[in-house]
Order: C-alpha cells, then sequence, then structure tokens
C-alpha cells in the first residue's frame, strides 16, 4: 500500500492488523508518535490524517490507501515552541500527540467548529474542552493553554 | 489480534459472509479487535461508499449518511439550527481526535463498556453467551438500571443515540435482501436472554443513513451529559430533551436518557406523563418518576435513578 | 564567586531537551532502532488469582511464520536469586496475582506477539483467593518496620486518658483506594546481548539501580549490564526498580539471540509494576477547648502481596505534623492474593495526610475553630516524636501568606452558605508536607579541550526537569556560562546515581555534581577530571527533623442537579528550601496538585472481589484529571533558607504537591455543600444522595 506521511510517499508491505501507529513506529522509524494506551484513551498517537486529527493507535494502516499522514515529525507550528516557553511538558511523552491534537484543533477552530463549551470566542475554557483527548499524567496542562493561547495569536 | 482478510466494499446491498463484518470509523471495532473482543475473519471497509452526506428530506428533516464523521455532523449549520440537542450529543461523546474518525453508524453500532465486557479474560454473556454475568455481583455502578436482564445489565454509551432516539430518528437498511428502515428507538435490543444482540440487524446487513425528521420545536432542544471527570469520559447518565411549551403547558415534548441502559431509553412513559402539564419543576419531576418507576437498580447505581430525575428537570427547565 | 555563578541556580531555564521534546525526537525506551533482527515480545498473564500453573501448551500453527520463541517457567532459563521476588518471572509454577506474567511469546512482528499470547492454552490449578482489605481480616498484623525504615508503630504519654479527659475528640475512619501510578509511558524494555554483556534501553528512574537487579539474575556484575534511559517518560514511582519486563526482554534476547522489545500494554501496569496501596484509616483526635490537641492517635491498614511485604509509611507524616501531648501512630498490614504495591508520588504522605487533615478540618469544625487557626495553635517547636529540632519549618508561614493570596479570610465557616444558581461553592484548606532526604551519589566533572565542561552522573531525567537543574548546578560550581556545560545523564555507566525518588534527585544528585565540580575548579589546574562521592557527607547528616512543607487551598463548586464536583481554584504555597529552578519547579507543584485532585475526584482502582481483580485497567475507566478539569491553579513559594539540607540548600518539589490537596478538596467540598466524604474518591454518587 501507499502512504504519504509528511510529504514522503512510502511503499510498504504491511499485516493488515497493522495499525498507522505502529507502521509509523516500527516501520517508517517514526518513533514521534506514543502509544500510551494504544486504544484511544489518551491521545499521545494523534497525528494529522488529511489534516484532520485522529488516533493513529485505532486506525489500521491498510485502510488509508493514499492518504496523506502529518506526524510530529513533519510538524512545524508556532505552538512548539510556546509549549518550551510556557513548560508545557514534563516527560514530554505526551507532548507530540498534545501538539499535533493542538494544530488540528486550531484548524477546526479556524473553520468554525463548535466544542461542548459553546463559547464564541477560544476562551481557555474552549481550549481545555477541545484538548482534553490528550491526557498529561505530569499534569503539565496549566501551561498547555497559555502556550496554546499565544500560538493561536490570542 | 486475529488475522482476517481486508477488502474494500462496492456495494451496499452486497451483504457479508459468515465471519465477516463492516468497517467505518474503527474506533470501536479496531479497540475491540485488539482486546479480542471481536474476532473478525474478515474487514469489509465501507468508508468509501459514499455515505459521507448530510442532505435534506423533502418535506424537511435530515437524511445523514451513515459514513458521516461526528464531527462533521455536530458542525453542520443545520443540526445546529435544527437539532441543537444531537449537535450537543455528539459534541459530548468522546475527543475530538475520536469524533473526525467516527461515523454515524458506527457511533449507533458501538458496544457496550461494561468492564467485563471488555477484558476477554472474563465470563460474560454478551461477550461468550452462556458463560455468565459477574457484572450482577461485581461492578455495575456504571450499568443499566432500566431493561436490564438477569443474564445482562449492559448499558449502551452513545450520547448520539440518545439525541437520535429523542428525534425519532429513523435508520435506513440495505442488504441482500432489499432494504428496510428502522425507527432509531427499535434498533437496539433489550438484552433478555440473548444479549449477545445488541441489534435487530441481521448479519450482513449496512446502515445506510440516519433520517431525522422535521420536528419544528426541536429547534428548542438540549443535551446534558454527566460524567466522572469533565470531559472524555463515558457518561454515568444523560438526559436529551426537546420540548414545545405553550403558554406555560408542555405540549410536546422528546425525552430520551442515555446510560441507564442497554439502548438509548425513550422515556415514552415521561412524554405522556408531562404533555398538557404545567411546564414546572414539579411536573418535569413526577414525568421523570412515571419513567424511572420501572428503574431495577442494583446495589451500586441506585444513584441513577435521582440522577436521571434531576437532570430530567433540570434540561427541561432549561428549555422552558 | 563570580557574577556568572550567581545567575544559573534560581534562574526559570527553559528545559534543555525541550526541543526534542516538542519536534519528537527525544526518544524513549521503546524507540531505539537496534536492527533488523529485532523481535517483539508479549505477555501472557494469570487469569487467576491464586493457584499453579500446570501447563503452557503452544499451537504451532498459530503465527507459525513469525512466532521465535515461547517461554514459561517449564523451559525458562534459571535465574539467580533477586531481592525482589517480582523479578524471578519464570522461576516457580505458583501463582501469586491475577496479571502475574506466565508466558512471553516472542515473534517477527509485534501482531504475531500479541496474537500468539492470546492464544496460548494456560493450564493452572486454581485456588481460592482472598483479594479484600478490612479492618477485621484476621491475618492482619504490624510489620516490623514501614518504608524505607521506620518503626511501625510509635506510642508517646496516655492517649486514652487524654481522650477520656478532652472536651472536644472526634473519631474517624477515611478510605483510600487503590490506585496506579499510570505514567503515560508504559514500561518498557529494549535488550541485546553484546557477547556476555547485556544492554536495556529501559524506561526507570535509576539505571544503576537497574543494571544491579537485572545483573544479579543473570549472574552479571553491574558493570556488565548497560541501562540506556536517555528520556523516560513519567514514573511517579512505579520506575523505581527493574520492573518484570527488563528481565523478561533480557531473557528473551538470550534464548533467541536477538534483540528484543517488550513495551507493556497499558492494562498490564495495572498488575505488573505496582500500585498505591489502599487505605483504612482511623484517625483520632483530642482537643481541649482553646484548641490545643490532647492526644493524636492514628492508625493505617493496608495490604501488600503473596510475594512480599511492601509496607507503605502511611502515618509517619503525622509523627511530626502537629504538637500534642499524647501520641500513638501504627500500621497494620494483610498479605492478600494481590499484586504488590510500591512506590506511588508521595507514598505514605499522600493518602496518610489525607485522613489527618480532613480529621483536622473535622475538629476544627468541633471546636468552632478556624481551620487555619487551629493549625497554627498546634505548630511544634520541635518534632514532635524525635525532639530534633527542624532545620527550617514554615508551615505557619505557607498557611498565613497562602490564606491571603487565596483570600481566606472572608469565609463564612458554616457549610452549604453560598449557592449560585446550580452550583453550591465552597473552600477548604489543608497543609502539606514531604521529607527532606539526600542518597549518596557519585559525580564527574571535566574541563574539555574546547574550554568547555562535561559533567557525568547516572540520573534520569522523568520530567523533573534534573538534566537541566544539574546544568545550572555545575554551572554555578565551575563558575562558568550554562553554555559551556554539558551534563550526561541516563546511562548506568556513567557515575553511580542515587534513585529518582523521594523528592530526593536534585539534592542527592546536586550535591554530588557541587562536589564533582568545586574540585575540578580548586584542584590541580593540570587536571582536567574529578570525581566526587557525596556517600560520607550524606551518610553523616542527621536525618530527622528535615521536611518540607505547605498549605492548599482549594474553592470548589459542587452542581446540586448532579453531585458533580469542579475545583475552580487550587492554590499550593511552599516552604521548599531554594528553588533551583522556577519553572520547572512550578512545573512539579502544580503536577503534583493535579494528581492530588485526581486522587480526590477521580482516581480509583475498582476491584471485584471474585475475580480478584481491578476491573477499570485501563485509561477509559480509570479516570486521571483531563484538559477540562483544571481550571485556575497556581503555586507559589517562600524564599526558605536552610544550610542544614545539602549545598544548594534545596528540598524536594516532586511530591509535596499531592499530599494535603486532595484534603482541601474534599474540606471544601464539606464547605461548600456540608456532606463530609471519608471514602476516595468523592465521585457524584456519594454526594448526590445527600444534597
Amino acid at each position: 500500500m501507499d502512504l504519504v506521511v509528511n510529504g514522503v510517499e512510502h511503499s510498504l508491505d504491511l499485516d493488515p492488523r497493522t495499525t498507522l501507529l505502529d507502521t509509523l513506529r516500527e516501520h517508517l522509524g517514526l518513533t514521534g508518535s506514543k502509544k500510551g494506551c494504544d486504544h484511544g484513551q489518551c491521545g499521545a498517537c494523534t497525528v494529522l490524517l488529511d489534516g484532520r486529527r485522529v488516533n493513529s493507535c485505532l486506525i489500521l494502516a491498510i485502510s488509508q490507501q493514499g492518504a496523506s499522514v502529518t506526524t510530529i515529525e513533519g510538524v512545524d507550528h508556532p505552538v512548539q515552541q510556546k509549549f518550551v516557553e510556557h513548560d508545557g511538558f514534563q516527560c514530554g511523552y505526551c507532548t507530540p500527540g498534545q501538539i499535533c491534537s493542538a494544530v488540528g484543533m486550531l484548524d477546526e477552530v479556524a473553520k468554525g467548529w463548535p466544542s461542548a463549551i459553546g463559547d464564541e470566542e477560544l476562551t481557555d475554557a474552549e481550549i481545555r474542552e477541545r484538548m482534553s483527548g490528550n491526557l498529561c499524567r505530569c499534569g503539565a496542562y496549566p501551561n498547555m493553554i497559555p502556550a496554546i493561547r499565544e500560538a493561536a495569536g490570542r | 489480534m486475529k488475522t482476517f482478510t481486508y477488502r474494500t466494499a462496492t456495494d451496499v446491498a452486497q451483504g457479508l459472509e459468515p465471519g465477516a463484518t463492516f468497517l467505518a470509523g474503527g474506533t470501536n471495532l479496531v479497540d475491540l479487535m485488539k482486546l479480542g473482543v471481536a474476532t473478525p475473519d474478515v474487514l469489509v471497509d465501507v468508508n468509501r461508499l459514499g455515505l459521507g452526506e448530510v442532505g435534506d428530506l423533502p418535506g424537511g428533516g435530515l437524511r445523514i449518511g451513515a459514513g458521516v464523521r461526528n464531527s462533521d455532523l455536530a458542525a453542520d449549520p443545520r443540526v445546529r439550527r435544527d437539532y441543537p440537542v444531537l449537535s450537543e450529543a455528539l459534541l459530548a461523546g468522546a475527543s475530538g481526535q475520536l469524533r473526525n474518525m467516527a461515523t454515524t453508524a458506527g457511533n449507533l453500532l458501538q458496544r457496550t463498556r461494561c468492564r467485563y465486557f471488555m477484558d476477554a479474560t472474563m465470563p460474560c454473556n454478551k461477550r461468550r453467551p452462556g458463560s455468565g454475568c459477574p457484572a450482577r455481583e461485581g461492578d455495575h455502578r456504571n450499568l443499566a438500571i432500566l431493561g436490564a436482564s438477569p443474564s445482562c445489565v449492559a448499558t449502551h454509551p452513545s450520547d448520539m443515540a440518545v439525541a437520535l432516539a429523542a428525534l425519532d430518528a429513523v435508520v435506513r437498511i440495505s442488504g441482500p435482501a432489499g432494504e428496510r428502515t428502522v425507527p432509531v428507538t427499535e434498533l437496539h435490543r433489550l438484552p433478555g436472554d440473548t444479549p449477545d444482540r445488541d441489534t435487530v440487524l441481521e448479519h450482513g446487513e449496512l446502515i445506510t443513513a440516519v433520517d431525522v425528521p422535521s420536528l419544528g420545536f426541536a429547534a428548542r432542544s438540549a443535551y446534558r451529559k454527566v460524567r466522572d471527570r469533565a470531559s472524555y469520559a463515558f457518561a454515568v447518565g444523560s438526559v436529551a430533551a426537546a420540548a414545545q411549551i405553550t403558554d406555560g403547558t408542555v405540549t410536546d415534548v422528546r425525552l430520551a436518557f442515555g446510560a441507564v441502559a442497554h439502548k438509548p431509553w425513550r422515556a415514552f412513559a415521561a412524554e405522556e406523563a408531562l404533555r398538557g402539564r404545567p411546564a414546572t419543576r414539579e411536573s418535569f419531576r413526577a414525568a421523570a418518576d412515571a419513567e424511572l418507576a420501572a428503574a431495577e437498580p442494583l446495589r451500586d447505581n441506585a444513584f441513577k435513578v435521582p440522577l436521571i430525575r434531576n437532570l430530567v428537570a433540570s434540561v427541561l427547565e432549561g428549555l422552558a | 564567586m563570580t557574577t556568572t555563578t550567581d545567575r544559573a541556580v534560581g534562574q526559570p531555564i527553559e528545559r534543555l531537551e525541550g526541543q526534542d521534546k516538542v519536534r519528537g525526537t527525544a526518544r524513549y525506551a521503546a524507540e531505539y532502532p537496534v536492527g533488523d533482527e529485532l523481535a517483539y515480545a508479549w505477555v501472557a498473564q494469570s487469569t487467576v488469582a491464586r493457584g499453579t500453573l500446570t501447563g503452557v501448551t503452544v499451537d504451532p500453527l498459530v503465527e507459525a511464520d513469525d512466532v521465535i520463541a515461547v517461554l514459561w517457567h517449564g523451559n525458562a532459563p534459571r535465574l539467580s536469586e533477586a531481592d525482589d521476588p517480582e523479578l524471578a518471572v519464570f522461576q516457580s509454577d505458583e501463582i501469586r496475582y491475577r496479571g502475574q506474567a506466565l508466558a512471553l511469546v516472542v515473534a517477527r512482528t509485534l501482531e504475531a506477539a500479541r496474537r500468539a499470547a492470546g492464544l496460548l492454552v494456560v493450564e493452572i490449578d486454581e485456588e481460592p483467593h482472598d483479594c479484600v482489605l478490612r479492618t477485621d481480616h484476621p491475618d492482619l498484623y504490624t510489620p516490623d518496620k514501614v518504608n524505607p525504615a521506620f518503626p511501625s508503630e510509635t506510642a508517646s504519654g496516655d492517649v486514652d486518658a487524654a481522650f477520656e479527659s478532652s472536651p472536644t475528640t472526634i473519631d474517624v475512619t477515611y478510605r483510600t483506594p487503590a490506585l496506579h501510578n499510570n505514567p503515560m509511558e508504559p514500561h518498557a524494555t529494549t535488550a541485546l546481548w553484546d557477547g556476555d554483556d547485556l544492554v536495556l534501553y529501559d524506561s526507570n528512574q535509576h539505571p544503576p539501580g537497574i543494571a544491579a537487579a537485572v545483573g544479579t539474575v543473570f549472574d552479571l556484575p553491574p558493570e556488565r549490564v548497560h541501562v540506556i534511559t536517555e528520556h523516560v517518560g513519567g514514573g511517579f514511582g512505579s520506575k523505581g526498580s527493574a520492573r518484570p519486563n527488563a528481565v523478561l526482554a533480557a531473557m528473551a534476547a538470550r534464548v533467541t539471540g536477538r534483540p528484543v522489545r517488550l513495551a507493556l500494554p497499558r492494562q498490564a501496569l495495572f498488575s505488573m509494576v505496582g500500585h498505591r496501596t489502599p487505605t483504612i484509616q482511623r484517625v483520632r483526635l483530642a482537643a481541649s477547648s482553646d484548641g490545643r490537641l490532647t492526644a493524636i492517635d492514628h492508625e493505617a491498614v493496608e495490604h501488600s502481596s503473596r510475594l512480599f511485604e511492601f509496607a507503605e509509611q502511611t502515618v509517619v507524616a503525622t509523627r511530626h505534623m502537629y504538637a500534642a501531648p499524647n501520641r500513638r501512630t501504627g500500621h497494620r498490614l494483610v498479605r492478600l492474593d494481590m499484586p504488590t504495591p510500591r512506590w506511588m508520588r508521595a507514598p505514605g504522605e499522600a493518602p496518610g495526610m489525607v485522613a489527618l487533615e480532613c480529621a483536622m478540618d473535622e475538629l476544627a469544625v468541633a471546636l468552632r475553630l478556624d481551620p487555619i487557626e487551629l493549625r497554627v495553635r498546634n505548630e511544634p517547636s520541635v518534632e514532635p516524636e524525635s525532639g530534633v529540632p527542624f532545620s527550617s519549618r514554615h508551615y505557619v508561614e505557607c498557611l498565613r501568606r497562602g490564606a491571603e493570596r487565596f483570600g481566606w479570610a472572608d469565609r463564612d465557616p458554616r457549610p452549604r452558605q453560598r449557592r449560585e444558581g446550580d452550583w453550591w461553592i465552597g473552600t477548604g484548606v489543608a497543609g502539606a508536607t514531604y521529607p527532606t532526604m539526600a542518597q549518596p551519589s557519585t559525580a564527574r566533572a571535566r574541563r574539555l579541550s574546547s574550554g568547555d565542561y562535561e559533567v557525568s552522573i547516572a540520573a534520569t531525567d522523568l520530567g523533573t526537569g534534573a538534566r537541566t537543574i544539574l546544568t545550572q548546578i555545575a554551572a554555578d560550581a565551575l563558575g562558568v556560562p550554562l553554555s559551556q556545560v554539558r551534563v550526561r545523564i541516563g546511562d548506568s555507566t556513567l557515575p553511580k546515581a542515587s534513585v529518582a525518588g523521594g523528592s530526593s534527585g536534585s539534592a542527592s544528585w546536586g550535591w554530588a555534581v557541587t562536589g564533582a565540580c568545586q574540585a575540578l575548579r580548586s584542584g590541580d589546574p593540570s587536571s582536567d577530571e574529578a570525581v566526587f562521592d557525596s556517600t560520607e557527607l550524606v551518610q553523616q547528616q542527621e536525618k530527622d527533623g528535615k521536611h518540607a512543607f505547605g498549605a492548599h487551598f482549594a474553592e470548589v463548586r459542587v452542581d446540586a442537579v448532579t453531585g458533580e464536583v469542579r475545583v475552580s481554584r487550587l492554590f499550593g504555597m511552599y516552604a521548599a528550601g531554594r528553588i533551583l529552578n522556577p519553572r520547572t519547579a512550578r512545573s512539579q507543584f502544580l503536577g503534583g496538585m493535579i494528581m492530588g485532585m485526581g486522587m480526590a475526584l477521580h482516581e480509583e482502582s475498582v476491584l471485584d472481589p471474585a475475580m480478584g481483580v481491578w476491573v477499570n485497567h485501563d485509561l477509559a475507566e480509570y479516570h486521571i484529571p483531563s484538559h477540562a478539569d483544571i481550571e485556575s491553579i497556581e503555586a507559589e513559594w517562600l524564599d526558605e533558607q536552610d544550610d542544614q539540607i545539602n549545598p544548594m540548600g534545596s528540598k524536594g518539589v516532586g511530591e509535596i504537591g499531592i499530599v494535603g490537596s486532595p484534603a482541601a478538596i474534599l474540606n471544601a467540598i464539606w464547605h461548600a455543600t456540608g456532606v463530609r466524604v471519608r471514602d476516595l474518591p468523592a465521585r457524584l454518587d456519594k454526594i448526590l444522595p445527600h444534597l
């Protein structure tokens, strides 16, 4: 099957059981996407699939023929530097997922997608709700919010 | 995960061979396959069938393609305007990432989160008929209070389905034997003594769309979900409601409860008790009680009775 | 000292590995490329809590092309005896808990290993099990000591007489559930043999400790085991010593002759790598009418496994928190058919201070006294049980300054007074404490030909900021700018470091780093290297009387409709010595407070006694706080000087945030609603029926 990852085309011969996450980590050497739970319960594996944030652990690679994937290794976004400045991480294991999620989330906001909070502006409460699919056991949450807010230009 | 063969579906009516199953968003199926709970021999990918559109029904209402992603549906301007309860339920369900993957039909067909069902090393009548139900004596704090059976006390975990049940939505189904429609309220079964069957779908039948009929007063509707943390958790109780209130009187109402039964629980008895009643907290609570009279809580989930009663009153007060 | 020296420590330096972490280039244990021969391992775990393993049968047709080996008790190589019986994997046919590793499949692909492990036919003679902790368990006993080496019981004065004669007493029982550390990176090891030497890329908190422990079971001296731990995805205590994954991966690599990767699935973390014991704690407090404690009596009942005794030091903090002439503390333990409990962030203090600080709140209510004032009135002048003076103690200042910053002054002491819409609103306070420790470590400093410096120590940075802080310490000790210092950590072949635990990393390693750098700076200019071993200095130090203190303040709102609790504000004020890096220290405090919020509201491992297992063994069902749970949260600290603790004057900051913060939240729930939750976590179903 063929997959475009971070702009590079790959032709892969995979076990149909192989998830997108394991394809990235074990076959393409792109270990920036993390395996925290392997069941869509933590968000550490978040990547952008055709521009949308998804849990790569719950996607069978074989079902994504021709798709375009952006992983943390292919992200270049102001939110990364903001995470460093605001100490938006400790152990760093959830970080690539948080950042990919933030990038996808800001795009969703730009498209006018609503959240369960329902604020008109991108308030801190909105950011928190929209980022809740990314768990952080170190509890770096309070530092990620200003990082994301500033990266969004607010 | 068991080995399987993978192919792409080419036709909605082609059906499935024994041991095969449809793959849509995969957020539940791939999860269960990893756990050994789902063990299909063949995966038939329906993502390329062109079922990803939301269209207008003649005479009002929406036809939601089975493959429409939860996030797209929640953001659809018609849904947000005409059926806020549906948008809110979708947004309360899962995370942004999961909503970007999960589909309308897949959401309806997701399986219970009962902890015994999810662990293939445990007995479970739903997963392995006849093996027993440890939940009755064991952990059942978040399991059913309505419609359960001695063999199964599982709940259906969907939020979206609760809103669709309240909205009188109808599921469109294709299969080798032709097409048929089933109301969302009748799609899911009660467990009885065959809890292994979640729905009335026959093997090989494919949900192609969900029709949401026009319901003028659904523009005043809401979904309220209660869970054990502020976000990214399954419901421990939820209420979907739409109400038409004229001069302080409830002239029409739709109510459904989530996380209380093996199916999204349409509260017909509560609706009946409310129609024509004053739109007051007392009548809202009385209506909830009319529905909850049938509740048979277990040792650790009796709290769901007052929780649902309070939610009904609170949500309806918000609409009044 | 130069100006440069004054600049590094105390500055909010950004994490040195920050760019690697935000760009995905920081490598964790399961991410090192080790060649095409890499094999993947998957563990088959026991599905019964007690029994005997009689056979493991492999279907040769399952994943036939890819399975390389299946290891179990019947065919595994014999290992030498380890100090930790959990490391004696596949050495016995006895099953001591559900989830114990019974077999390991090694295969060419991850998918094949997992599938084959699921299809092994495991034969077990099952025996009845006993998994329930209760205060009337007939097998309860008093352990000889509690972790790490405290007396299990202490007593002074006449507690019972004081209760008889005191006008105000309370007698309450608090329960805390089993908790799981759940670092975001599951425990993982990539193992390979280089001749007779073993190389482990392992996720842990103590590379030299892992080298020694794994070396012991394979009859290797520690220097023949090379443990590489550059980045660690959190540990919170659960990676403090070698876990079975390290031994399993090494065993599989030896048997197959290939590099082997074993990354435990999240579910396995609930049985194989430790948990915090559940506790049942009875606290009795007696006070005179002016709010002086006349007696403190605190006993904890907790569990350990059949494999060995792990006795959490739950009531140890009670021994130095408040003054009282009559005192009694104790621990009772029962060995159950359960996984072995281990360290989890602030072991002892975290659960113990829930009970003590909630009980103090209850006493304040009984006395009609402000809960801060009650604590102030019982401030001891020396450590109450040892009689040793405190090296520094600014608890009262934390309470007072914290109260000012939080806005405590106008608080109506009565519960259930403030309502906004559907929300009941209330505030609560609780104290915090954590021991200040240091352990022997060795560091090496080198002057490089470039004029820069390399400082080496086998420490780890599991998110604490250790790499950054040690660089700051080294720069100051060397009198050079940060840019001239490169700190190497995360490798067992570097000079021996103590464990990243007990909030002692910076103190222990910083002590050695300071020594090595100062020795290089002041030593023979012709020598380009200096090594410093802190053992002697650390061992000469008085151990008692050294603690950090703090105060936590919480504002909660409780939904009258649903019983849901939200923490609107959480504030911590600490006195933790010199703060080496305000940026990373603040993150440590906040992270501890958030885990404390989880402990108060969300976290519990739910036991099914019949199945002998915690049934909510994943991150969908074991709830840790999410982004949305965190509203206003802040940490501040006093400028505390203490020259009796270590050369930096620093106290640990990694754990104190979880101590007392749950109690502050529980006390705030009472203040909001009048509902006293004494059985953690404070789920909505425990509150709603009483609203």
